[in-house]
């Protein structure tokens, strides 16, 4: 493979200064070195005419390695583990008692059907699968809200939530040149990367309070308050992730009341609507109330988790417009946007997701499944709450643990805190401190009891 | 909606002007003169006052009339390629054909359901809906892709020196690998070969890449420009990346031949020019999916370390799968882990990663030789169907005595043939004749079938036709026409079609 081909450029000897150029270019994600030349070619100019050689080195030479993702990387050292008594509350992926995946009842069911139809695999839409949209909307909003009925609802099929941010995120960059939007201190790791690259500018606004392990309400409406008009404020419809702290209802009419005074766009993150309480309706209850106050709404939905459907990549991207014909503008500028990024979205999820939803008997088992699955979750906040408590005898208050919600829970652990949970007692979390309490089993919760409280009480 | 209050009143302007009908003058009895002033003052004065009205009650808060965060988005222009579907599907008429998307149809015109797809869905179950960290299976499509399209017994695939990830497709894969040149080459362009497919220059516009076209498609010989595309490539600056279609160009159908690869490559070597190969079609040009990859397989032979986006969306028979692969080949290992880690975090932050059905389909099939051995057999059949196609639409033209010369149809390759139709004539052939298509005249010849391919000629040779005033109706036997079903959309055209004589 390695041969060497010696040629005069041609006349155009500047050629080889550009990559130089190019060398001094963009470096903030660990590209090209910059005192590197560009190995590809070597370039000496001898006046009008330059020796190249070219060789056979790859052009992406000085490329560097990506950061490992927090999150997956957790799943990784965890699988690397061979320790007996290993936890794994890292990825918010839902497990049984047994810490087994859980493939429910009624996707399974779905799938079956589907194979049995046999239905064609040809291309969706770029906006996705109708029957899917109209019933996605609906499952978050409700079928009789008034913004369905007329219309003012664009909808368009995503890649689960990562997708439906994205087309968001591409929507405000481009209508919305220089506009901000702010994310809660902390939020998911992978918002900032979506704008980002996205290129829409972002700042944080204050939500965890590690002083109370709860939120800081005051320092979230502040910041709110502070941003320039018209920025977007990204919002966890329901259990918060990462923290599982979510605002009461009267703390959200206040939020509302700021955004609404500060002519901010709320942008709501649903990722776990039935997950928090258990019930679709609760969980959208504070979307439904912004979209009741008349206000113009962007949502991103995901089922990886309340359906389980995490591979099949299945959510959607919901602008509550004015007008039904602000809604159907809005929609087409969505398609435009999705259409270079991958041109239509995968049909097989979307068709789960529509037979299940649009099916009454089938929609009914599944809100039975997703009780029993918030439901577990529930049962072992309380089993851990109780451990802690009796165990740790310093009078520490963890109600926490019982007051946040959903799958999640940010524990209040510092980095070197986790780091012991994972070196001495394997127990396999993010950085940050959150735990997975969906990867966590009744069984093991006097286990991590005991993990907890040494981390916090003998290192720090 | 703001209208609903006052609807009582708006059959009020309508209503009254019959009663001044009704009553005209009589000069006998002059009451009624009264009577129909009466009610014409009575019409003028209702008027005024439901235009008070409807400006009264619509001025609240009415929806419409309140301020949008969105006023300022404009509709989008409609994609090119579905707005010719959405043509074709908003026709009444039921002989109408669809040309215009590249998605194979069998001769009934049905979208086909390949049996491999069948047999392999079968096994995989309801066992993947596990989170979307299937590392092993995504390795697994990406090692089966590259072997696909590079070659087993190649060292740079025997180490591994290559960086690949599962893409959403043929456009998912083009827009990573163009999000990953703008990240590490900011100030380069792509070329792209003149024509391409419409998308190629929204993928890398959206991803800030500006384009660049070189060459490509004559449209006298209605085949390659080999002289202009070498000289492109000759006056691109040095290190230039360039979009290259190996086989089955779309839209043209039009392909180097291996000579003029050969020669395409020798001077890419000589630029340092990077290719980037987006293969859509591999399988869908000679049926064969080993000949499809020659153009690749020369330029590896030349030492060139290339991108390669895969779409299994035609070829595979998965479009709404949405499944396909990008590779980069890389030096060694050490840079290929890198290079993956960089395309791992930019689709992160797009989709995260594409559906494990589609995944676990493609590695299935790649991997099980006998699955493998019924597709192979698959692709060649839908291959040949085409060319069969292509042959017999050409027959058909020659048969009309077609003045034009349309060897072209038989000489491209792939799923397209670039007709050379001018856009009035694509517009004829769609509103005369219920046959659409993209404007710049590519017909999807995967849509033509035994039973619509004489009457495909037909309308083309009729539009084509250099004396338009003399229109030489041919009959062409047992065929029987019914109008009737179409004569609204016909509109003034009636009688063309009805000489037609067209099947149903």
């Amino acid at each position: 493979m390695a041969s060497t081909l010696l040629s005069l450029a041609s006349a155009t000897p500047s050629a080889s200064l550009s990559f130089h150029e190019i060398n001094k270019g963009k470096l903030n994600r660990g590209c090209m070195n910059k005192e590197k030349t560009n190995p590809f070619i070597k370039a000496k100019s001898f006046g009008r005419v330059s020796m190249v050689v070219a060789s056979n080195v790859s052009r992406f030479e000085g490329i560097t390695m990506a950061p490992p993702d927090p999150i997956l990387g957790v799943s990784e050292a965890f699988k690397a583990d061979n320790h007996e008594l290993k936890l794994n509350l890292g990825v918010g992926a839902y497990r049984t008692e047994e810490l087994q995946p859980y493939v429910l009842d009624v996707v399974k069911k779905a799938d079956k059907l589907l194979l049995e139809k046999g239905e064609n695999r040809e291309y969706l839409p770029i906006e996705g699968l109708a029957a899917f949209n109209k019933v996605t909307a609906e499952l978050l909003f409700g079928v009789d809200n008034p913004v369905i009925r007329q219309q003012r609802v664009a909808t368009v099929q995503g890649l689960s939530g990562t997708g439906s941010l994205r087309l968001a995120a591409a929507l405000i960059e481009r209508y919305f040149p220089g506009a901000k939007v702010l994310i809660s201190s902390p939020t998911w790791g992978n918002h900032k990367n979506i704008f980002n690259d996205a290129r829409v500018p972002w700042s944080e606004y204050r939500y965890y309070d590690p002083k109370t392990v709860g939120l800081d309400f005051e320092g979230m409406i502040a910041d709110i308050k502070a941003a320039p008009e018209g920025s977007f404020i990204l919002l966890h419809g329901c259990a918060h992730n990462p923290t599982g702290i979510d605002p009461t209802p009267e703390e959200w009419r206040v939020i509302a009341d700021v955004i609404q005074e500060k002519n901010h766009i709320p942008f709501f993150d649903i990722a776990y609507q039935g997950f928090a309480s258990g019930s679709l309706d609760t969980d959208a209850a504070s979307v439904r109330m912004f979209v009741a106050r008349g206000m113009e709404v962007i949502a991103a939905q995901s089922y990886s988790k309340n359906l389980g459907l995490y591979a099949e990549r299945i959510g959607a991207i919901n602008v509550v417009c004015s007008s039904p014909e602000a809604a159907a503008r809005v929609k087409s500028q969505l398609k435009r946007i999705a259409r270079p990024m991958y041109s239509n979205p995968p049909v097989h999820g979307a068709r789960i997701v529509a037979n299940i939803v649009g099916d009454s008997a089938l929609f009914k088992e599944w809100n039975a499944e997703m009780e029993m699955m918030a439901g577990r979750i529930k049962n072992v906040r309380h089993k851990l709450f109780d451990s802690l408590s009796s165990k740790d005898k310093s009078g520490k208050d963890w109600s926490f643990v019982l007051k946040q919600i959903g799958m999640f829970s940010f524990t209040g652990l510092n980095k070197a805190q986790c780091d012991n949970m994972t070196n001495k007692w394997h127990v396999y979390m993010t950085k940050d401190g959150r735990i997975s309490l969906a990867g966590l089993s009744l069984a093991k919760c006097e286990y991590l009891a005991d993990a907890i409280i040494d981390s916090y009480h003998d290192v720090s | 909606m703001e209208d609903e209050p006052h609807r009582c009143f708006s059959f009020l302007p309508t209503f009254l002007p019959l009663h001044i009908l009704i009553y005209t003058p009589n000069p006998v009895l002059p009451e009624h003169n009264r009577t129909k002033s009466a009610a014409v003052f009575f019409h003028i004065l209702t008027m005024i006052i439901s235009r008070f009205l409807r400006r009264g009650i619509s001025t609240s808060t009415s929806p419409t009339r309140r301020r949008s965060w969105w006023d300022h988005v404009t509709p989008a222009l409609k994609d090119l390629i579905n707005a010719v579907t959405d043509a074709f599907l908003a026709d009444p008429c039921p002989y109408k054909i669809n040309l215009g998307v590249g998605a194979y149809r069998d001769d009934e015109g049905k979208p086909v359901v390949l049996q491999w797809v069948r047999e392999a869905e079968g096994k995989i179950g309801a066992t993947n809906f596990l989170e979307s960290t299937s590392t092993a299976i995504s390795s697994k499509l990406v090692e089966e892709s590259a072997k696909l399209i590079y070659r087993e017994d190649l060292d740079v695939i025997k180490e591994r020196r290559f960086a690949g990830i599962p893409a959403l497709s043929g456009t998912g894969a083009c827009r990573i690998f163009a999000e990953f040149q703008k990240r590490f080459y900011p100030d380069s362009t792509i070329y792209f070969p003149d024509p391409t497919w419409s998308n190629h220059r929204n993928i890398w516009g959206d991803a800030h890449v500006p384009g660049r076209t070189f060459h490509y498609y004559h449209p006298d010989s209605k085949g390659l420009n080999f002289v202009a595309l070498m000289d492109d490539v000759k006056n691109a600056p040095d290190g230039s990346f360039f979009l290259l279609h190996p086989c089955a160009h779309n839209p043209t159908g039009v392909d180097p031949t291996d000579e003029q690869w050969r020669e395409i490559s020798s001077l890419f070597k000589v630029k340092n020019h990077f290719p980037f190969f987006d293969v859509a079609y591999q399988g869908f040009a000679s049926g064969d999916v080993e000949r499809d990859a020659q153009a690749i397989r020369i330029f590896l032979e030349d030492g060139h370390s290339i991108g390669c986006a895969q779409s299994f969306a035609k070829n595979l028979g998965l479009y709404g799968h949405r499944v396909g692969c990008l590779s980069i080949l890389c030096n060694d290992k050490i840079q290929a882990v890198a290079i993956k880690s960089q395309l791992k975090q930019i689709s992160n932050a797009m989709y995260s990663s594409p559906t494990i059905h589609g995944i676990s389909l493609v590695s299935k099939i790649l991997s099980n030789p006998d699955i493998k051995a019924l597709w192979l057999k698959e692709v060649k059949v839908m291959a040949t169907r085409i060319q069969r196609m292509r042959a017999t639409l050409r027959e058909a033209l020659e048969r009309l005595r077609s003045p034009l010369n349309w060897q072209h149809i038989t000489n491209q390759a792939g799923m397209f043939c670039f007709s050379g139709l001018t856009r009035a004539e694509v517009d004829q052939l769609a509103k005369e004749f219920h046959i659409y298509m993209t404007h710049d005249g590519r017909i999807s010849m995967a849509s033509v079938t035994t039973k619509n391919v004489d009457y495909v000629a037909r309308a083309i040779h009729e539009v084509t036709a250099s004396n338009r005033d003399i229109k030489i109706l041919h009959n062409i036997g047992a065929y029987k026409v019914n109008t009737d079903i179409c004569s609204t959309s016909l509109g003034t055209n009636k009688t063309r079609a009805r000489g037609m004589n067209l099947a149903l």
